[in-house]
């Protein structure tokens, strides 16, 4: 089909090695389940790959070595370098950005896979680009080059080189439904005028650029929260475009690896939306933006309680139980090391510190979880909120640290609230409530939060990390 | 290969993929995005493709690029996976100097499994 095949006596022996590295990638993943053996499971993942690599290297046909080890040698420096100096902080970035050069990647394969049909031997003995290349090269370029641009614009924003509110033309939709068109009439003439070397050059070039653009004008719009279900779909788009590659170049490592990671992508995808109470079309058509019916203005003072460290400090210590909420606001004051001391020195007394994690927690799928564990938590003490929801009841203290939304007894009682159904902590749940928060100001989503009137509730105003230090302080002189 | 059968391979890859993948606890999500980044990185394979009959600068130039991006992915993917998994399997370790020692041994393109160090149990 095409020339890799037919330039592959040992064609059953590659196929062969390919079987084993994907099946490494499944088994890895599969690892990947607790993290006693995630680690094992990324060492057989990579082992796999180095197989998969190797097999390919090992092919007829494969030249340029100039090229090839100048490419591996200088991503391998890269990616090395990388990988020792991103803080954990900024791993939604680093995702974000690797996601976007593997859509790259697809893009610019397709694109020298298409130039090869058109300019290579290949036409002239099939006449034209046979559909079963051209689909999955077409679908794997225009996909691709969205998700690079996409994925480059969401790494923009949470790196915060532009600014992460949404950002849209008027009219968004109909451009972005306009482009969407463009690139199917591209494909349409494409498909119909496949022999025609001279034109499709320049309208498959055309449909690179107008899939760029799209893939800019889609995430743009997108508001800095909704950043976990952007970046887990960008990473389903990425898979697929592989596997459309792998379609294309008759390469079953690539269509397996491509799946894998589009399915990861999507289970992400979905769990993200859910746990945020949104559909993914909300997400990509509508920022959150829209106006939200104005229950959050901050129109009558409603009466609240508040104490300082010192208090708090007091209340923690003689409680037997205490649960941690962390939220975005703690990775953002960098208080997850400050809040680990705060349990040792709890767990000193004879305290028992666990800590809830909501889905959103951080700005990607479980990342307040690696933040945590970066600050020596030990993952038994990460509890999912299903898990701990339970036990909030019988909890003396429970602490909730820059986090807002995912505790608002709203979105379980109040239908008329935007976010009405959105799984929650029930914070409020517990004997006493400590909300470490700057100020009494709504969270992202503009909503007035009841956890913070709650006559069990307590107030400590502050930065977090500052808070927490001076409990921990506290803690110590008692 | 015929399409349907490489389509085969997709959709029953596809199956597998969401049944290994559903059951990775949210606690392990991140590691899991940034592995799946790593195996994304398979795309090395299209680049090397590609650049085997690349037969002008264009093509050359963008296979180096295809082969590079690739490469980052994989490398740097596999790399920083370690590195956090690190974290989670260290529960027990009894603060040991602040200053951790380089994850890992993963040499150049992914290669060695990483001596797994995790195993402290």
């Amino acid at each position: 089909m095409t020339p890799l095949a037919a330039l592959d006596p040992a064609g059953a022996a590659v196929g062969l090695l390919y079987i084993l590295a994907f099946s490494l990638f499944i088994y890895g993943i599969k690892l990947g389940t607790h993290p006693t053996t995630a680690r094992r499971g990324n060492g057989l993942a990579a082992l796999g790959m180095a197989i998969a690599v190797a097999t390919t290297l090992a092919q007829k046909g494969i030249g340029n070595w100039g090229i090839i080890i100048a490419g591996i040698v200088i991503g391998s420096l890269i990616g090395a370098f990388a990988s020792k100096r991103v803080k954990m902080t900024e791993m939604p970035q680093m995702v974000a950005l690797y996601n976007g050069l593997g859509g790259g990647a697809i893009a610019l394969i397709a694109w020298a896979e298409y130039r090869h049909w058109v300019n290579g031997e290949n036409l002239s003995f099939t006449g034209s680009v046979p559909p079963d290349v051209l689909i999955p090269t077409l679908l794997a370029m225009v996909v691709g080059s969205i998700s690079f641009w996409g994925s480059n614009v969401a790494f923009a924003k949470l790196q915060e080189l532009i600014p992460s509110q949404p950002m849209g033309l008027p009219g968004q939709k109909l451009i972005n439904g306009a482009l969407l068109l463009v690139l199917l009439a591209g494909g349409v003439y494409l498909g119909i005028n496949n022999d025609l070397a001279d034109l499709s050059q320049p309208v498959f070039i055309g449909m690179l650029l107008v899939a760029a653009v799209l893939g800019t004008m889609v995430v743009m719009p997108i508001g800095g929260a909704d950043m976990p279900v952007v970046i887990s779909l960008l990473n389903a788009f990425t898979g697929l475009s592989a596997a459309a590659a792998g379609i294309a170049l008759d390469n079953t490592a690539l269509i397996v690896g491509g799946t894998l990671v589009g399915s990861s992508g999507t289970i992400l995808t979905l769990e993200m939306a859910t746990a945020m109470n949104r559909s993914v079309p909300s997400v990509l058509f509508a920022g959150f933006g829209s106006p939200v019916a104005g229950a959050g203005g901050d129109q009558e003072q409603r009466p609240h309680q508040s104490m300082g460290a010192q208090d708090a400090a007091i209340q923690l210590a003689y409680a037997d139980s205490v649960v941690i909420v962390p939220g975005y606001g703690l990775a953002v004051a960098q208080a997850q090391h400050a809040v680990r001391e705060m349990a040792d020195e709890l767990e000193k007394r004879g305290v028992r510190v666990e800590y809830a994690i909501h889905p959103v927690a951080g700005r990607m799928p479980g990342h307040m979880n690696v933040l945590l564990a970066e600050a020596d938590v030990p993952y038994e003490k990460l509890r999912e909120m299903d898990d701990i929801n339970p036990e909030l009841p019988q909890t003396d203290v429970c602490v909730v640290i820059g986090a807002n939304d995912v505790t608002n007894p709203a979105a379980k009682t109040d239908e008329s609230s935007p976010i009405y159904g959105m799984p929650i902590i029930e914070a409020g749940e517990a004997q006493q409530c400590l909300v470490l928060k700057r100020s009494m100001s709504p969270g992202f989503a503009g909503i007035d939060n009841d956890l913070f009137y709650d006559p069990k509730t307590s107030m400590v105003f502050g930065d977090a990390k500052a808070i927490v230090s001076e409990i921990v302080q506290e803690l110590g002189k008692l | 290969m015929d399409l349907v059968t490489e389509i085969t391979i997709l959709a029953l890859a596809a199956f597998v993929g969401f049944e290994v993948i559903s059951k990775v606890p949210a606690t392990l999500h991140t590691p899991l995005m940034s592995q799946t980044n790593a195996i994304h990185g398979i795309v090395l394979l299209g680049g090397l493709i590609v650049v085997g009959y690349a037969d002008s600068t264009l093509d050359e130039v963008i296979g180096f690029v295809a082969i590079l991006f690739g490469t980052i992915n994989i490398v740097g993917g596999f790399m920083v996976t370690d590195r956090m998994l690190e974290m989670f399997g260290t529960k027990k370790k009894k603060k040991p100097p602040a200053t951790a020692e380089p994850a890992g041994a993963e040499a150049a393109a992914g290669e060695a499994p990483g001596t797994p160090a995790g195993d402290s149990k």
